[in-house]
């Protein structure tokens, strides 16, 4: 299975501030109910977008000037709490194809990377200088370069980090670990027989 | 050299290192559930894979399984067609489902240990983040997301970092009405819902050392919520006595072979940590939430806090948001805060013990006019026990609804809910906004005790009080 290489991003931005944005938030858990990851897109930060009679609050997602946005800025702790991999699905199937935040949860992170999405980490005076670009022109072309580790926009960049696991695994193109972890099988089988509680 | 626990698991189970640096970790023991496996499925199909270890693979059913209603079909159709996928699947691949008719469904959290399945010195993961509690018994335990579920299903393995270490010592003696709940609690509220980041939390001490297997299940449930990766506890002869005799532990000859084998994965004493933290148990307070995370809390005796009180802007902004949300008054006392539900329930506090101690405080009196109270047993299992103790019936007495196994009203993805923004006084572990069901419904987490006692006063109050608890 071949995997793409992802070595940079680039499309507009959208800015959603805030720490501790939790799963729930992103995807609320009665949009969990499906066998399938289909479709999750549309009900993106649903309860934060939306009011209970379905009119729209205010939301960055639901201006005009940022729809199709490639690129998600936010706070610290991005992706806390539930394991759901339905969080970053939703994020992806919305059309977000990079994160740029102070810092993530950590299956929030595994899961994202997993999918092929980077989540690259900036400062917040970096991220600021990011959404102050967005704000005055939402046309402004985003790069997130994970090779060079900078983000490029609007003349400026910024530097980033990201933990080097997943900054080689997307460069390299071994995001999706299965192909990898298949041809460990024969080892998986001699460890196994090591271990006496996973006799059959 | 001498070695943590975490090291230990991680060195036995370690397959090779990927070409990332992550390590190929042998997952001994993946338990799966129906929100979260279905999808998992799905890419091991279109992948042509099969699962590698049927037989260290454990279903259940409990998110969505309604606990006002056995018989299926389920009202809803969602969830009756999760419910199909998941028994497709079991039968499938030839993976153990403990479903209704077994009589051993339940949370799977409270179900792995109960059937013996959680050991010492093992791994363990499952999609979903309380996957924690398994901890506990000595085990490293981790919530995944589904394409890891798939990896786990297709290798019995996954690509994972190695995590820190810090040790959280808990030494001296609980003051009466104070529980492990509150522990986590404490814990969360002075390391911070972040603080977690990067480490596996090693409990330990005197507080440790008296605890049941229950109350330490508790606590490592609630790592995630620390932003842990996972928490465990030290093996020792409580972690034994609960397992001996259950369907899956070792027996005979094997089970002296394993209790030797688990000894040996417990840290060695002098062994280096990245980070130690030493809290004294009498200090603690039973402590409820505030606010819209679950470090968001305080003392039952403390006041909500001030915009003005925050040590950073960061702190600011955070306070401001929760209090909106919360729609409570800054500085007022969280005591007398006036709640719509009570739930006890949940894998944080849906085990015997939880029910137990609330039923031998609540016998005799009535839940407050008004208050919707719900006691939700977390495994069928759980639901038998308390019915041959009468605990269900003492509960049921004081009006609370007795229900079904599940996870009710933790995360509503089941007819349990909140309305409109009801505050909730919750065994659970997660106030986050929406978290129960309504996008304005309000949660406070607390100890079961504190539950009863809000239930009976129909506000927040100190469970000390209002049961007159003492030493």
């Amino acid at each position: 299975m071949a995997l793409a290489k992802i070595s940079q991003v680039a499309g507009r931005g959208v800015f959603v501030p805030g720490n501790d944005i939790d799963t729930d938030r992103i995807i609320p858990a009665r949009f969990m109910k499906c066998v399938s990851f289909d479709g999750l897109g549309e009900f993106v930060f649903f309860d934060v977008r939306k009011n209970e009679d379905g009119s729209p609050k205010q939301h960055p997602l639901n201006e005009p000037r940022f729809q199709g946005a490639t690129v998600l800025l936010s706070g610290a702790n991005f992706g806390c709490g539930s394991s759901r991999e339905h969080a970053p699905q939703a994020i992806q199937k919305y059309g977000f194809r990079a994160i740029i935040a102070e810092g993530y949860a950590e299956i929030f992170f595994g899961n994202s990377t997993t999918l092929g999405m980077p989540c690259v980490v900036a400062t917040r005076e970096d991220i600021a200088k990011v959404a102050a670009a967005i704000e005055a022109d939402p046309q402004t072309e985003i790069v997130v370069d994970i090779a060079a580790l900078e983000v490029r926009f609007g003349g400026q960049k910024i530097k980033i980090t990201m933990r080097e696991s997943a900054r080689d695994a997307l460069v390299n193109g071994r995001w999706d670990a299965i192909g990898e972890l298949l041809e460990g099988v024969p080892q998986v089988q001699q460890l196994a027989k090591k271990l006496p509680y996973l006799a059959a | 050299m001498a070695k943590s626990l975490f090291q230990k698991v991680w060195e036995a189970h370690t397959v090779r290192q990927l070409a990332n640096g992550q390590t190929q970790l042998l997952i001994g023991t993946h338990l799966i559930h129906e929100v979260t496996s279905p999808q998992a499925f799905g890419m091991l199909r279109d992948l042509k894979l099969k699962v590698a270890m049927p037989h260290r693979t454990f279903a259940t059913v409990d998110h969505i399984v309604p606990t006002d209603q056995f018989a299926e079909p389920y009202a809803d159709p969602l969830a009756q067609a999760m419910m199909n996928a998941l028994r497709q699947n079991c039968a499938e691949f030839g993976i153990t489902f403990f479903e209704r008719s077994t009589g051993k469904q339940g949370i799977v959290h409270i179900v792995g240990p109960e059937q013996g399945i959680t050991q010492p010195g093992t791994t363990i993961a499952c999609g979903d983040s309380h996957t924690s509690t398994h901890g506990a018994f000595g085990a490293i335990a981790f919530g995944i997301g589904t394409t890891q579920i798939r990896d786990v299903l297709a290798t019995q393995t996954m690509a994972l970092g190695a995590l820190k270490v810090r040790r959280i010592e808990v030494n001296g003696k609980l003051r009466p009405g104070v529980y492990p709940k509150d522990i986590i609690l404490h814990i969360i509220r002075t390391l911070g819902v972040n603080g977690g980041t990067g480490f596996a939390y090693e409990y330990a001490g005197e507080a440790f050392d008296r605890m049941s297997m229950e109350e330490r299940m508790t606590v490592c449930n609630m790592s995630i919520e620390g932003g842990a990766r996972c928490g465990y506890v030290n093996p020792d002869e409580t972690t034994f006595a609960y397992l001996k005799g259950r369907p899956y532990a070792p027996k005979g000859a094997e089970w002296d072979a394993a209790v030797e084998r688990w000894k040996s994965f417990a840290s060695d004493p002098g062994c280096a940590y990245d980070d130690v933290v030493k809290i004294d148990a009498a200090t603690i307070e039973p402590t409820v939430t505030w606010g819209i995370n679950p470090g968001q809390a305080i003392g039952v005796g403390e006041c909500i806090p001030t915009p003005e009180s925050a040590s950073s802007v960061d702190e600011k902004a955070s306070i401001v948001e929760a209090l909106e949300y919360m729609k409570f008054a800054p500085g007022s006392p969280i005591k007398g805060t006036k709640i719509d539900v009570a739930f006890l329930g949940s894998c944080t506090n849906g085990r015997l013990s939880d029910f137990e101690e609330v039923a031998k405080y609540i016998k005799g009196r009535k839940v407050a006019k008004g208050i919707k109270a719900i006691a939700v047993p977390g495994s069928q299992i759980v639901a038998l026990q308390c019915a041959k103790l009468g605990i269900d019936k003492i509960l049921a007495e004081a009006g609370f609804e007795w229900r079904e196994a599940g996870c009710s009203m933790c995360l509503a993805m089941n007819p349990d809910k909140l309305i409109g923004d009801q505050v909730s006084a919750s065994s659970s572990n997660r106030n986050f906004k929406g978290r129960q069901g309504s996008p304005t419904g309000r949660t406070i987490l607390m100890s079961p005790l504190m539950v009863a006692a809000a239930a009976l006063t129909g506000q927040v109050a100190d469970a000390r009080e209002v049961f007159a608890v003492r030493g």
